[in-house]
């Protein structure tokens, strides 16, 4: 074992984690918005919205995210009409091209978890808020989104771990985060499975903790579905119970 | 733009034949993968489902890592290391210099060990979804183990795991375009070369996306119908489509 060796690639490897670290945060923020945006058409009830929901996510569920990616960062530069809109500011970085796939791609998945989740929201919860008055955003903020965040928590947080390996490709597109930096390190050295076992700890560990993170989320959403010890009547309450 | 649509087309400059040649490798690299991944996915579940306490570390170890790693890595560990495999094999038979792995092999080795930790966990939820009852019963009537898992277990497993295994074929035909990066002339491959020596990048990366919706399209309707046909005898069971 060449201590020296791994411990030099795992520092290299280590310092590519912010640029990992800050693809998955932005991509999975805006990818979050459109797979509102995307749910909200899917379930809008206007033919036209949900039909164009429907190409979107059959698009960008049914092609490779790499195929997606360089259509953007390659495919997007060609035009001269793109090259001179304001949006040239960020498209011209290949950082922001990365996030940009990103979000679409995930953007589409994850409109079909919030979907789901928002299927299994029971008709007579909201049957019971409509009946005391409530409706439009209230009835969504406070009944709707909650349990539907609940329900589609778990797909979701399989989700997260998947957008954490995708964020690799981005070194494809000349990002250097983890997998590209680890990448040059094995064709520099030849060295490729002490490479790839820093690298792989690494993303082990990212994924560990975003999913012991999601867990205590799972956790703290379900508190109504454990037992709750204070509610219980004690045993002094119990025996003075008549029976 | 009709200028530009002539590089679709089947004529001189047209890249219509390599675009449906590099279609075909894609299907075939994706077949080897998902079949290198019944094997190890097989091997893993049994691992995984045995009562022998190393086998179950083995088997979560493989399903951990494979799962939580990014595939791109996968295939440069299995491209470089594979390249240096050969490499030192051959300089064993007197060869010189540096050899690479066959792309196709590495890419479908890679895909494949990917695969195969994603069908490991199918395998193992169809084996646990095969009726107890059923096993006892077929243990009773005096049936040894290689019968049992023959005419009772196996035909039970393949129909519980056809579901998800569509679900697998999905995710493997969409690594095969990271295969991409080892110079195998699959479809993502053909692409950027079409898109390179024509400057013509969002026109051939469109391309090869519909070639990939066409392939993901017909796949999905490949599983309906094999997934409608192994329920026939099953009417009115909960989940058929």
């Amino acid at each position: 074992m060449d201590f020296p060796f791994l411990f030099n690639t795992t520092g290299q490897l280590l310092a590519a984690v912010p640029t990992t670290l800050l693809l998955f945060v932005e991509s999975i923020a805006i990818g979050g918005v459109i797979a509102l945006f995307v749910t909200w058409m899917r379930v809008s009830g206007v033919f036209v919205l949900d039909r164009i929901a429907r190409a979107y996510i059959l698009v960008f569920r049914g092609s490779p995210l790499l195929i997606q990616m360089f259509m953007i960062y390659y495919g997007l530069g060609q035009f001269q009409a793109i090259r001179n809109s304001i949006f040239w500011v960020a498209l011209k970085h290949p950082f922001e091209c990365a996030v940009l796939s990103l979000a679409l791609c995930t953007g589409a998945y994850t409109a079909e978890i919030f979907r789901s989740g928002l299927i299994a929201v029971p008709e007579r919860e909201v049957e019971a808020a409509r009946s005391i008055g409530m409706s439009g955003f209230l009835l969504f903020r406070r009944i709707i989104a909650p349990v539907a965040l609940r329900y589609a928590l778990p797909a979701y947080s399989t989700e997260l771990v998947l957008m954490v390996k995708s964020t690799s490709l981005a070194s494809l597109v000349t990002v250097w985060e983890i997998t590209g930096v680890a990448q040059r390190i094995m064709t520099q050295t030849y060295r490729t499975t002490e490479v790839f076992l820093c690298a792989a700890v690494i993303y082990l560990v990212i994924n560990f903790i975003l999913v012991r993170l999601l867990a205590l989320l799972e956790w703290r959403l379900s508190g109504h579905q454990r037992r709750r010890r204070d509610s219980l009547p004690t045993d002094a309450a119990l025996e003075g119970t008549p029976t | 733009m009709t200028n530009a649509l002539a590089y679709l087309g089947f004529g001189a400059t047209g890249w219509a034949p390599a675009l449906l040649l590099a279609a075909l490798l894609t299907v075939a690299v994706t077949l080897t993968a998902l079949l290198i991944g019944a094997v190890f996915g097989a091997a893993v579940a049994a691992a995984k489902l045995s009562g022998s306490l190393p086998f179950r570390i083995i088997g979560d170890a493989y399903t951990t890592i494979f799962r939580g790693v990014p595939e791109l890595l996968v295939i440069y560990l299995v491209y470089f290391g594979g390249s240096s495999a050969v490499t030192a094999l051959g300089h064993l038979f007197g060869g010189q210099g540096f050899m690479a792995m066959p792309a196709f092999a590495a890419g479908a080795l890679a895909v494949g060990v990917i695969s195969g930790s994603y069908q490991a966990e199918v395998y193992r939820g169809a084996y646990l979804a095969v009726s107890r009852g059923e096993i006892e019963a077929a243990r009773s009537i005096g049936m040894g183990p290689a019968l049992r898992f023959r005419r009772i277990i196996m035909p039970q497993v393949m129909r519980f795991a056809l579901p998800g295994l569509g679900n697998v074929w999905q995710l493997s035909l969409k690594d095969s375009a990271l295969i991409s990066v080892t110079g195998l002339a699959e479809l993502m491959r053909t692409a950027e070369v079409g898109a390179g020596s024509t400057r013509q990048y969002f026109l051939f990366y469109l391309a090869g996306g519909v070639l990939y919706l066409v392939l993901t399209g017909f796949s999905n309707r490949i599983f309906d119908a094999s997934e409608r046909r192994v329920n026939r005898s099953f009417h009115g069971a909960l989940g058929r489509g």
